[in-house]
Parts: structure tokens; sequence; C-alpha cells
């Protein structure tokens, strides 16, 4: 009898949780194998999993052929080491730098490099709040583009490089870059201009976004490609990158400018009629009260237009631009390369997804810095 | 549109006022230029490519860069323009380019009605079919019933549906979009046949594990002549440009190579053909328009038609394409240049 009340009367002090319940197993044990539906279903899970990663484990890495001189070449280094051809990733590795660089000379390959490393550091001042010296950063990311136009085409002291030299992944960039900055002011613009009291201004915007959302993108750069050539007298041809970049910017514009006429119209009334009460004019109320509000909303809409906008420069294939996906396809014609398709399409979706998704984690991140509610 | 329609106007007329007006020929404008802007296809394997170091290689590529050589002095000075199956008329038309060579089948249709000039066949191709050897079949007529892979929006499926309601059978069209498409799914067993020109049926089969498990039917069932095209109104530049192709394929008849060219043109010689191709009797280049060493120009940057044909598509290379039709008249093809002279 003693022994039971061998313990002071008072709090019983706390045990560690059962070793079931924590840790490893008690992760297992409440997420996958806490009901009889649970367990099938992990178990199939399981299944899968082993039937799919070992082959795709096998194809990727273990029987790949890294270095090769053609495609005979790796099946015959694979049949050499005494397994099945694998992925050939040395037609990658051997295209790498026109996927990168597309027709660019290669001796002036060193102005995308410069102009990629000026763009990442024209984006820092802008992307994020807490740089030192931002205001000095935000006049830079100014003036970046400029900089970086120049640098790509060149003139003034530079070798001019013709835009039809513009290639592979360099080329996303620039449709997707230049689309991504040039969409966001004429979107807002637009918007604004909808809801605009001048009835022709309101007109214009509300036909123009509905002409643009009305007609498939693919449509509107054959209009850039072929039917220009139509318009203009003959003789003249200007520059077909150019004109994508055009359409490609107003095409992703009249998007935006539905996607923050969303955030404008969510935006209680009262709001603009406190803007007004105080005395501000419509730039002064639109820039301090109304824009930031609408545009927090906006966020995810906008960064959806953007990575939407992304993919969508892969349609360039169409009209004969070299992005990754038409090179990747035009490599395919190399006899020596033919038939590794299965190559290209991971290599460029691996591209697209890294960029789609960091723009899609810089939303969130966005979305919380913002963030304002209780 | 208002809009982007005035900026293109503007653009258009800041362009035109500092460029000057394009008035003259063709031939004119390339040699002002200093540089010939080809229309080329994005990519066909052995016929347009950009290779591992990003530099356009083929057997169409070779005769762009064989008339550059001819009317600018370096087989090097082309501005090549890819295009896909459904801009490259505009592109020529439109002036952009100013040679067509993009594996195109010359028709009455595109000839007239599109507005071109076609200069002549520089690859006589025809539809073909593909089947596993498995299969059992070693005719096209004994395909009734079967499942065809096919490319949509093609002449290829109109010659299907064309043969195959002639030789009264049914089959089970599968439709594909591009080349890559096809071969996938004939692999993968989607389709028993696979149909599209016998030049791609070889170049296909080439790239597969086990080649000699497919055979390649006999029969040809449609005539598809490809050939360069430039637009229709300007003759001067048309005479140039077939004449380039004529000469190229005339130089093989006669014997006259990359390696021996500059010999022949150094000293007039004793087989009068050659000597009128490589300027040491007569004059014919003035009369396109060009010097006496046009010729010797375009053999000497890609050699004659035989070798662009080995280089490129020939049996020592991915495609191994036998030359067939493509072999000149006197070794039983149906290649056959007019005379320079």
């Amino acid at each position: 009898m003693s022994t039971e009340r061998s313990h002071a009367v008072g709090e019983h002090p706390e045990l560690p949780p059962p070793s079931t319940e924590v840790g490893i197993i008690g992760w297992v044990r409440h997420n996958l194998l806490s009901s009889t539906t649970n367990i099938v279903i992990t178990v199939l899970t399981i299944y899968f999993l082993y039937v799919i990663i070992p082959p795709m484990l096998n194809w990727i890495i273990f029987d790949a052929v890294f270095s090769a001189d053609s495609r005979d070449d790796c099946r015959a280094i694979a049949k050499a080491a005494g397994h099945e051809m694998g992925a050939c990733w040395a037609f990658i590795g051997k295209r790498f730098e026109i996927f990168v660089y597309g027709f660019y000379p290669v001796e002036e390959r060193w102005r995308i490099n410069l102009s990629f490393i000026l763009m990442l550091a024209a984006l820092v001042p802008v992307l994020f709040d807490h740089v030192p010296n931002r205001k000095q950063g935000l006049w830079f990311s100014l003036a970046a583009p400029f900089i970086i136009g120049w640098l790509l085409l060149g003139g003034m002291g530079l070798e001019p490089v013709p835009t039809d030299k513009f290639g592979g992944f360099m080329l996303t960039l620039v449709i997707g870059v230049t689309g991504i900055v040039g969409s966001l002011p004429i979107g807002i613009a637009l918007a604004l201009g909808r809801q605009s009291h001048m009835p022709a201004l309101r007109m214009v915007c509300v036909a123009f976004i509905e002409f643009i959302r009305g007609v498939p993108l693919i449509t509107l750069l054959f209009v850039a490609s072929t039917m220009l050539n139509y318009f203009l007298p003959p003789g003249t041809t200007f520059d077909l990158l150019l004109r994508v970049l055009i359409m490609v910017t107003l095409f992703s514009a009249a998007y935006i400018a539905e996607v923050i006429r969303g955030g404008l119209q969510a935006l209680p009334k009262g709001q603009i009629e406190a803007a007004d009460s105080m005395g501000l004019k419509y730039w002064q109320s639109m820039r301090l009260i109304i824009l930031p509000q609408a545009l927090k909303i906006s966020i995810p809409g906008i960064v959806n237009t953007f990575i939407g906008l992304y993919k969508d420069t892969t349609l360039v294939i169409i009209i004969g631009l070299f992005d990754p996906l038409c090179m990747g396809r035009a490599s395919l014609a190399d006899t020596k390369w033919q038939g590794l398709s299965t190559e290209i399409y991971v290599f460029v979706a691996i591209f697209f997804f890294v960029s789609c998704f960091s723009m899609a984690r810089y939303s969130l991140y966005l979305e919380k810095k913002l963030y304002t509610g209780h | 549109m208002k809009l982007f329609k005035t900026l293109a106007v503007s653009a258009a007329v800041a362009l035109a006022s500092t460029s000057g007006a394009a008035t003259a020929g063709t031939l004119q404008d390339v040699q002002a230029r200093g540089e010939l802007n080809c229309v080329v296809t994005t990519g066909v394997a052995g016929f347009a490519a950009p290779d591992d170091a990003g530099r356009w290689a083929g057997f169409d590529v070779d005769f762009c860069r064989a008339t550059a050589a001819a009317v600018l002095g370096d087989g090097n000075k082309v501005k090549f323009i890819p295009t896909t199956g459904k801009t490259r008329f505009t592109v020529l038309n439109s002036g952009e380019g100013d040679l067509l060579y993009r594996n195109t089948t010359i028709t009455m249709s595109r000839d007239a009605d599109l507005k071109l000039t076609f200069l002549g066949v520089n690859y006589y191709d025809g539809q073909g079919f593909m089947v596993p050897k498995a299969l059992g079949v070693t005719s096209a007529k004994e395909l009734d019933g079967a499942s065809i892979c096919i490319q949509t929006g093609t002449t290829t499926e109109l010659n299907l549906a064309d043969y195959f309601r002639a030789n009264n059978m049914s089959y089970e069209p599968v439709a594909i979009e591009t080349n890559e498409e096809g071969q996938v799914n004939y692999l993968a067993g989607r389709c028993d046949v696979y149909t599209t020109d016998a030049s791609g049926l070889a170049s296909t089969r080439g790239t597969f594990d086990n080649p000699n498990a497919h055979i390649i039917l006999p029969e040809i069932i449609s005539k598809e002549p490809l050939g360069p095209a430039v637009r229709q109104g300007d003759d001067q530049w048309a005479d140039v440009t077939r004449w380039v192709l004529n000469v190229l394929i005339a130089a093989e008849e006669a014997g006259l190579t990359q390696g021996n060219v500059a010999g022949h043109a150094a000293k007039a010689g004793s087989n009068v053909d050659i000597n009128r191709m490589v300027g040491t009797e007569g004059d014919f280049g003035s009369m396109i328009g060009l010097d006496k060493q046009w010729a010797v120009r375009a053999i000497s940057a890609v050699g004659n038609y035989g070798e662009i044909f080995e280089r490129n598509i020939g049996v020592n290379t991915g495609l191994g394409l036998a030359r067939g039709l493509n072999a000149q008249w006197t070794n039983g093809g149906i290649l056959y240049s007019p005379p320079v002279r």
C-alpha cells in the first residue's frame, strides 16, 4: 500500500507523450494509418510510387548518358555499360548554349549574361522593401530596361545584333519580362479609364479591352506576323519581334485591366468618399488611397495573368520565332539527335516550372507582407 | 487595335523614311543589302535545321547558300527566315523573304493562285507507308481496315483518302499534328501504319532503336515534287535563282565538283559544257545580271547537286535516302537540267 502513496499530493508531473503518438511513428499513425480507408490509400500510393519512381530514376539518372556526340553514340555507350538507354542528356548538354542564347553571335553572348544580371539587380529594389539605398535602386530599375535594350540590340559602340538572332530562354525572358513590365501600367491605366467619368475615354478603354479579350492571342500573333505586311506599304518590314512584343503586351494589359477593375470594385465606396472629403485630387486619392488597396486585393489575379502570359510566350512557335520549345523541335530535326523528344520536353518543362513557381512564391510572399486583416 | 494600327503605321513611316523605298529589282535589293533572305522551315530533318552550334545546315539550306554565293560571293551571307507551313508564303509575298527553299510541294494552285513562281524541282518526293515487319504486310493494297497515323491539314491526308477510296478499302485515321507526334504514336502501337512523305518515313525510321523491325512499303501514292519559289513578277530574279538550281544539277551531270571546280575555272578545258558553266567560254553570267564566275562560286560554296544530296540526306547520313527518282536522268532518275548554253 505504501508504494501507492509514495507521491506527494498535488500535480502529477508531466510525462512525455506515448512514443506512438509523437515523432515519425505518431505522424505515420495519424496521417497515413488512421482508418481502414487511409490504410488502403496509403498502401496503394506506396505501390504506385514503387512502380513509377524506380524506372523514372533509372531513366533520368542511372541509365542516362551525359556525354556523347550523337544519339547513336548515346545508344552505344549505354550498350557498352550493359543497360538500356535512359535519357540522352548529352543532347541537352551539346545544345545548351543555343537553348539559352538562341542564334546570338558567340563572341557577343557576354552581353546577354550582363543583361541578365542587370535585370536581376533591377528587380531587387522593385520586389523587396528592405534593401539598402532603395531609392537610388529604383532609379536604376527605371534606367535598366534601356540599358538592357541597348546591350541586346547593340549600336552606339556595340556590334548591332538583329532580333532574328534572338532565341531560346533569352527570347522567352525578353518577351515575358517586357510583357509583364509593360502590361501592368497599361492595365492600370485601362482599368481606371474604364471607370472614368469621361464617356469618350471610357468607351475607348472598354472597346480596347473587349476587343483584345474577344480574340485569341494566337490570332493576334498571326496578325502581327502576316497580316500587318499587307496593311503596310510594300517593301517596309518592321521588326517581327517588336510586333510580337507589342501584341503580347497589349493582350496581357487587357486582362490585367479587368483583374484590377475587380480590385477597384471590391473597395467600399466609403474609401473614395473619404479621400474626397480629405480634399485629395483624383490622382492623389488614386495614388494614396485607392490603388494601393485595389492592387493588394488583385495580387493573385495579376500574378496569375503574368504566369499565363509567360507560358503563352511559347505560342510564338507558330510564327517561326525560336523560343525554347521551337528550338527543341528544330533540334529534333538534326539527324544526329532525332527522336529524343522526351529529353527536350522535360528540360523545357523544368525551365518553365522554375520560372512560374518563383513568380507564384513571390506573390504569396507579397500577400503575406501586405496582409493587414485581423 | 486602333492604337496598334496607329503605332504600326507610324513605325512603318519612320522606317520607310530612313531606309528609302525599295523599288529596284530583287537582285539589286539583295546586292545592296549584302544579304540574301532565304525562307526555310523551323526544322525538318536533313532539309533545314540548326546544328549544335546554331548554324543552319541541310539540303534546302545548301541551295540557299549556293544562291548567296552566286549573287553575293559568299555562301554565309544568308539570313535564314524560319517559317511554319502556315506563314511561309506570306513571308515570301510580303517581301520579307527573297527566296523560298522550304520542302514545298509544287502545285498548280500555289503557282497560280498564291502568286508564286516555282523555279524547278530540287527533290522528288512521294507519299509512302511504314509498317512494323511483324504485321506481315508487304503491299499497301493489304492495308484494308488498318489504323493509320496521319498529319492533319496536309496534302498527305487528302492523298490517303483518295488512295483508299480508289482501291475500295477502309481505314481508321489517327490524327496527329507533327512528325514527332506521329513517331511516338506509331511506336506506341496506337496506329498500325504511319504515312507521310517517303523521305520523312526514311528519316523517322532511321531514329528507331531497331529500324529493321519496320519496313517502308513499295507503293508511293502521290507526287510531291519539292521545289524553290520566288515572288511572281520579278523575272530577272526568277532567272537568277532558277539557273543557280539548274547549274548545280548540270554540274553533277558534267562531273564538276566542289573539289575540281577551281581547276576547271583556271583554264579552259576540252569539255564545252564545263567551260560554259565556269565562264571560260561565253559569258552566261551577264545574261542574268551576274559575272562570269557565278557558277564557280555557287559550286565551290556547297558542291554540286549530288554532293549536297549525299552530305545532307544521302545513304551515309542519318536519313539514309537513296537517290531513286532524284538520280540524274543518265543514271535512271528523272533529274534533268536544261543545258547552260
